[in-house]
């Protein structure tokens, strides 16, 4: 499987990474290098292997479905790089 | 009494209780080591008012008999670390100026039972790097130097600049994380112990998300008495992380008895790998004769899939972190990028994550996005969950078979000089991480003990594998290899 410059791009707009137009080759040149290092994956025989979804067999802890904090406005909108009468403040999202 | 900083976390502990010197003291000792590093570039937050605070309250409670685990004693903290109010970036421009409002589970744990924050120390960006040369805040230097040359060297990563400091007698401990080696390699490259536990030992609430199933915080430290020392109190259940262990945590220290009479060890044959130094080979041969005078049994074991777990870490780990590190937008916190007239959201968003994070971090967040994407997610992702199970059986099989614990070198060669790697692909960098990152993949408890020098007058380092929460039988062992090796070297001071 080989990464060209179109999936380079799609790539990094998934992301929301700007990557400039003239950088798009020796991006796609570095995914390239290393999917070839994870291609070695498919050599490994998997059939009726489980994918694993923790590493400690554990039951995750439950709790009751209650309010446990809160009232921390101010601290949360501490370190926003612009927040206005109590809110996050972005640029325009709908035209 | 001076180079009070040269002191051991136990040494210092012991000393303090006897009243041989005061918390105050030793902090400043260490701060005016700090204040004499700057070309180390190891601590990049100084924290001196908070640190003379900790140490004033900690002298009280020593004074009033009423002293905590980690009492005075002065350390770092790395990057990663949520530290109330305290500046807190990962070592990457898009944290620029971020204060959290909170401590993370583990620093609260550490500065409860008394340690005093020295300030935060380097690493690579968000923990993604295996030689500290991926910081926003420059490399870190290692205090060591080949022989008589003045090269600088690799400290190590992804925790450089705790190693760095540690080492240099910057500060008496650290802490640090580890998703695929961050603990162990930069420990082995510099000559002192570092300790990953079981995965869900210590709580990574706080601790800035790389790869969710793979991080986990330990100590970083002069002696294995030191670490068990500090992580007994870093370790225990907590509420907020719901991967953490329910499971008491038992007194580490006390468990290093020196006695390994019977332990088996196992070899795996999959770790001699082609072109690993003669050096390095002879110190792993060296280090099984030691564990064997010392009453242990040795033997072969097999581990057929270790050849497949660099590459599926580098599907699973880019995965995670591209979900994690999707929440660095410039909305909530950190930087955001100016916007020209008529930009919008969008813009705002790929611009801001263009500025701020760097090279090896957009790569992997663009490798993670890709495996997890339409049409490729079972290709990479759930074909890697799957060699992971794998792999994790393996070591499930060897400690069936009864070997209580596993033997193997640390890194592959010792630290080498910044801009030797990672001027070359970044696959040569990841290769580093050869003998550690199974560990990570498995849950497994992995230390690392300084028991030799190269022959450039570099530390080598081994490792120790461990069965699952059995980091005290595992402590007891490497204390054991310890004893055996006599690494007493330290790094010339030239900074």
């Amino acid at each position: 499987m080989s990464i060209d410059i179109d999936t380079a791009r799609r790539v990094a707009k998934l992301a929301r990474i700007r990557v400039e137009e003239d950088a798009l080759p020796a991006l796609a040149a570095e995914f390239n290098a290393v999917l070839g290092f994870i291609e070695q994956l498919s050599e490994v025989d998997v059939e009726g292997v489980e994918p694993m979804t923790s590493v400690t067999p554990q039951r995750l802890k439950r709790r009751k479905d209650g309010v446990t904090d809160g009232e921390m406005q101010d601290k949360i909108l501490a370190n926003a790089p612009d927040a206005r009468e109590g809110f996050f403040a972005v640029p325009k999202v709908v035209e | 009494m001076s180079d009070l900083n040269k002191l051991t976390l136990s040494a210092a502990r012991d000393g303090l209780r006897a009243g041989d010197y005061t918390s105050a003291e030793l902090t400043e000792a260490c701060l005016s080591a700090i204040e004499g590093a700057g070309a180390l570039n190891a601590f990049v937050h100084n924290t001196p008012e908070i640190a003379r605070e900790q140490a004033k309250a900690a002298d009280a409670r020593l004074a009033a008999g009423d002293a905590p685990a980690m009492c005075g004693l002065p350390i770092g903290i790395k990057d990663l670390f949520a530290t109330k109010h305290a500046p807190t970036q990962a070592a990457s421009a898009i944290l620029e100026g971020f204060k959290p409002e909170y401590e993370s589970t583990v620093t609260s744990k550490l500065f409860d039972a008394g340690s005093v924050m020295l300030g935060k120390l380097n690493m690579d960006e968000f923990a993604m790097g295996s030689s500290n040369e991926t910081s926003t805040y420059g490399d870190v230097i290692s205090p060591w130097r080949r022989g008589n040359e003045d090269t600088p060297l690799t400290p190590g990563g992804s925790s450089g600049g705790s190693a760095a400091a540690v080492s240099a007698d910057l500060c008496l401990a650290a802490t640090g994380t580890d998703t695929g080696g961050s603990i162990r390699q930069p420990a082995a490259f510099t000559g002192i112990v570092g300790i990953k536990p079981t995965y869900g030992r210590c709580s990574r609430w706080g601790i800035v998300a790389f790869a969710s199933s793979l991080d986990q915080a330990g100590p970083m430290t002069k002696s294995v008495r030191d670490a068990a020392m500090m992580l007994e109190t870093m370790c225990g259940h907590d509420m907020k992380d719901s991967t953490s262990a329910d499971l008491p945590v038992p007194n580490f220290e006390a468990m290093l008895t020196g006695d390994i009479r019977g332990k088996k060890i196992g070899i795996p044959k999959e770790y001699r790998l082609d072109g690993t130094p003669d050096e390095i080979v002879k110190l792993w041969d060296d280090g099984a004769a030691m564990l064997k005078d010392a009453g242990a049994e040795i033997v072969d074991i097999t581990l057929p899939h270790t050849k497949y777990a660099l590459p599926t870490y580098y599907v699973i780990a880019p995965a995670e972190a591209s979900s994690n590190l999707a929440r660095y937008d410039g909305v909530r916190y950190g930087h955001r990028a100016k916007l020209a007239q008529g930009e919008g959201i969008n813009d705002m968003y790929e611009k801001t994550r263009a500025e701020g994070f760097g090279k090896e971090v957009q790569r992997r967040v663009m490798v993670g996005t890709y495996v997890l994407s339409a049409g490729f997610y079972d290709a990479y992702y759930n074909k890697a969950r799957k060699v992971r199970t794998l792999i994790k059986r393996d070591f499930e099989d060897a400690f069936a078979a009864g070997v209580d614990a596993i033997l193997t070198p640390a890194t592959p060669s010792p630290a080498f000089g910044l801009g030797e790697v990672s001027d070359s692909d970044p696959i040569q960098m990841y290769l580093n991480d050869v003998f550690t990152v199974t560990v990570n993949l498995a849950g497994l408890p992995g230390i690392s003990v300084p028991t030799g020098l190269s022959s450039t007058g570099l530390p080598l380092g081994l490792q120790l594998i461990g069965k699952p929460w059995e980091e005290g039988d595992l402590l007891n062992i490497a204390h054991s290899l310890e004893g055996a090796a006599g690494f007493v070297s330290k790094p010339e001071k030239w900074w």
